[in-house]
């Protein structure tokens, strides 16, 4: 009787708190009320003795998933204007399509058919470890399907990486161990010309001039090194 | 517990795995521009994982770690078929990719999990493996497709691919979890016989609907077919080959294992549903492939008019209904990987070859690659002698063999139509004037791959015997 009074509250607390996720104008409240969901799902699968699932799932999407997209949300700046609109354009026509479908759920499914009406939860005792029987299960029934998840993850991980790194990026900060070990010639490149004008006219031009001062410099300077 | 043999069953896609880990090790420390060593050892790796499949295909039909996984002759069969035709898409994309500059060595290796994804979804005999090679497939695509950051168009295309494809996932698990919950089992076999013995429960059919969707969105079947032009036309090309020819097969095997193999005992309720989605089908695409100028758009209708066809076989429900089905499957993903393949050729760095008026004048720039497109084009259209014509041949057959004459009318009917927009590609090579004589470049491995591929089109087509006839006895087997 208690239990199920509290599956009662639980259930009306999920579907309350979904229901308000997804009509809810704030961002952040939504993300609060899907919170509120999960913790609301969580009590349910107690109920059922599924201690592990439920404690994982608030320490993975509440403590985990949830935090990032709160910060996620917090810190896009996102425009509720672009997202409502043709709301109301497109509510007669989604509304219908899900007002039908919801009828036909209805319906359709209902616990008898399932057979769970006769069915009870299995109880069982303390020393029970649902964790172990999980795990039991996990690497050797369900080995296979296991196995594909891990390969799922590495794709995911993989193209992450590919989809957002852009490549070494090359940094300006100083190299002390290179800038001790420069040497002169790292520096300064000396280049033979032979000397201009002195056979030929001598330039009027203002550059070439310069150009003959600046090789004559170059050799003074690889004097005085 | 896991024995040694069941070890021994699965050792492809162990094999598999290892090696795509492997060459993304390597790519790691490559420095080639060109990634040579990443290519040829995802190419060998095909090879190799090729040879094992068919090394170690059971006499008959076995199950492994709990029922599974199945290894019989149709994914035998199957895989082979998706081995030769990822080879082909990986030469064309090394050569795409090489031309058009953004060569990454995670291409080929998320290109290997794909492939691990459909060679798992065509061995799935549970629902749970059915779903997670379906999710690896797809998500291996989704990433392949936004690979070209500089694209705007591929990452629009990505995003409407995940989110219709997530929303299509999403359905399929609520139908699986619908006849999970009446048949108390996931796995594929014991669910037939469960419903067989238990009879007629409204919820099946509830669960069936919703396997329906998923089955069809990941074929591209109309009314769930809106995500196929603009996947096909905002992705790279060589994204759009891969996506076109071997995923298809996977997806067929897909649909087998659910319905044939899981839900035979629906027979009539799935039976009008895909009568509906494969006139739908046929109708849409051959109509609206019409107006296209973008010839990458006019494949993707063309795809959703042939797999309006491939339905047709599925849906006579007879062993030689699917055979057909799987032949007709086959010689889709051989024709539209030499389509995509050709507009390949035809581009180069900056400019892709998708607009209808590239092809024009094609027979005086290069009379032979002028050749195969008609080749490809004449068997799109299903013109006698060339292979696509024996696909719909069969196919026809077993429907009116089922008793349905005016389907099989129907179908004849729309692909008359569809012929007009095939036809006049060849019209463009061969009567109009080129709007640039620009001599085609490319390699002697691209020029003698898209030969190959034509010309198979053509000697298939010659003997398609050989052909149906492994189709015919790994299905007959089977059922």
């Amino acid at each position: 009787m208690i239990e199920q009074t509290v599956f009662y509250i639980f259930s009306a607390l999920l579907l309350l708190s979904a229901g308000l996720m997804i009509t809810v104008r704030n961002p952040v409240f939504a993300a609060l009320f899907l919170i509120l969901s999960f913790f609301s799902t969580s009590a349910i699968w107690l109920l059922l003795e599924a201690e592990f699932l439920a404690i994982t799932l608030v320490v993975v999407y509440v403590g985990a998933v949830m935090i990032l997209f709160m910060f996620v949300v917090m810190m896009l700046d996102i425009n509720l204007s672009a997202l409502r609109e043709g709301f109301a354009r497109y509510l007669p026509i989604g509304g219908m399509v899900a007002i039908s479908m919801a009828l036909s759920m209805v319906l359709v499914i209902n616990a008898g058919e399932f057979g769970l009406a006769s069915d009870t939860v299995q109880r069982h005792g303390a020393d029970y470890s649902n964790t172990k029987e999980l795990g039991v299960a996990l690497y050797t029934h369900y080995l296979y399907p296991f196995e594909i998840a891990g390969a799922i993850l590495l794709v995911a991980i993989i193209a992450a990486i590919t989809l957002t790194m852009r490549g070494p990026r090359s940094s300006k900060a100083q190299k002390p161990g290179e800038q001790v070990l420069v040497k002169s010639t790292d520096r300064l490149r000396i280049i033979k010309m032979k000397s201009e004008g002195a056979d030929s006219e001598p330039e009027k031009d203002p550059l070439a001039e310069s150009k003959l001062a600046q090789s004559e410099d170059i050799t003074v300077k690889k004097e005085s090194l | 517990m896991i024995s040694k043999a069941e070890i021994l069953i699965l050792m492809p896609e162990i094999f598999i795995l290892t090696l795509a880990c492997l060459i993304l090790i390597v790519d790691t420390f490559s420095q080639d521009p060109l990634r040579r060593v990443t290519y040829y050892l995802s190419q060998l790796t095909l090879v190799l994982t090729a040879v094992l499949v068919i090394g170690f295909s059971p006499e008959q039909t076995v199950y492994a770690f709990g029922n599974s996984f199945i290894s019989d002759g149709m994914s035998v069969v199957l895989k082979t078929g998706v081995f030769v035709i990822s080879f082909f898409a990986f030469l064309y994309s090394h050569e795409y990719l090489k031309e058009h500059g953004w060569l990454k060595g995670e291409y080929f290796v998320l290109g290997l999990f794909a492939i691990l994804g459909m060679m798992i979804l065509i061995s799935a005999y549970s629902l749970l493996t059915v779903y997670l090679g379906l999710e690896l497939l797809s998500l291996s695509l989704y990433a392949m497709i936004a690979m070209h950051r500089e694209s705007t168009t591929a990452s629009e295309a990505a995003m409407k691919f995940f989110v219709l494809g997530a929303i299509a996932s999403g359905m399929l698990l609520y139908g699986m979890s619908m006849i999970y919950g009446v048949t108390g089992s996931l796995e594929l076999g014991t669910i037939a016989t469960n419903i067989e013995s238990n009879g007629d429960n409204p919820l099946l059919v509830f669960g069936l609907v919703f396997i329906m969707v998923g089955i069809a969105f990941k074929l591209g079947a109309v009314p769930f077919h809106m995500w196929i032009p603009d996947v096909y036309q905002g992705s790279p090309t060589c994204v759009t080959l891969f996506i076109a020819s071997a995923p298809k097969l996977a997806a067929f095997a897909m649909a087998m294992r659910l319905l044939v193999d899981g839900l035979q005992p629906l027979l009539n309720d799935w039976q009008g549903m895909l009568i509906i989605l494969s006139i739908l089908s046929m109708a849409t695409g051959n109509i609206i492939a019409i107006s296209q100028t973008n010839i990458k758009r006019m494949l993707a209708y063309s795809t959703i008019a042939h797999v309006g066809f491939l339905l047709l076989g599925l849906l006579s429900g007879t062993p030689s209904g699917y055979a057909g089905s799987m032949f007709y499957i086959i010689t889709y993903a051989l024709m539209s990987m030499g389509a995509f393949g050709m507009i390949i050729l035809l581009g180069r760095k900056g400019f892709e070859a998708d607009e209808l008026a590239h092809f024009k004048g094609l027979s005086e720039r290069s009379p032979w690659f002028a050749f195969i497109m008609l080749i490809l084009m004449f068997s799109m259209a299903g013109v006698p002698p060339f292979l696509g014509f024996w696909g719909k041949w069969f196919v026809l057959k077993e429907v009116v063999d089922a008793g349905f004459v005016w389907l099989a009318a129907t179908a004849v009917f729309f692909s008359i139509i569809g012929a007009y927009y095939y036809i006049r590609v060849i019209k463009f090579m061969y009567f109009d004037k080129a709007d640039s004589m620009t001599a085609i470049k490319a390699s002697k491995q691209m020029r003698f791959a898209l030969s190959v591929n034509g010309l198979a089109l053509l000697i298939l087509g010659l003997m398609p015997g050989a052909l149906l006839a492994i189709c015919v006895s790994v299905l007959s087997i089977a059922a």
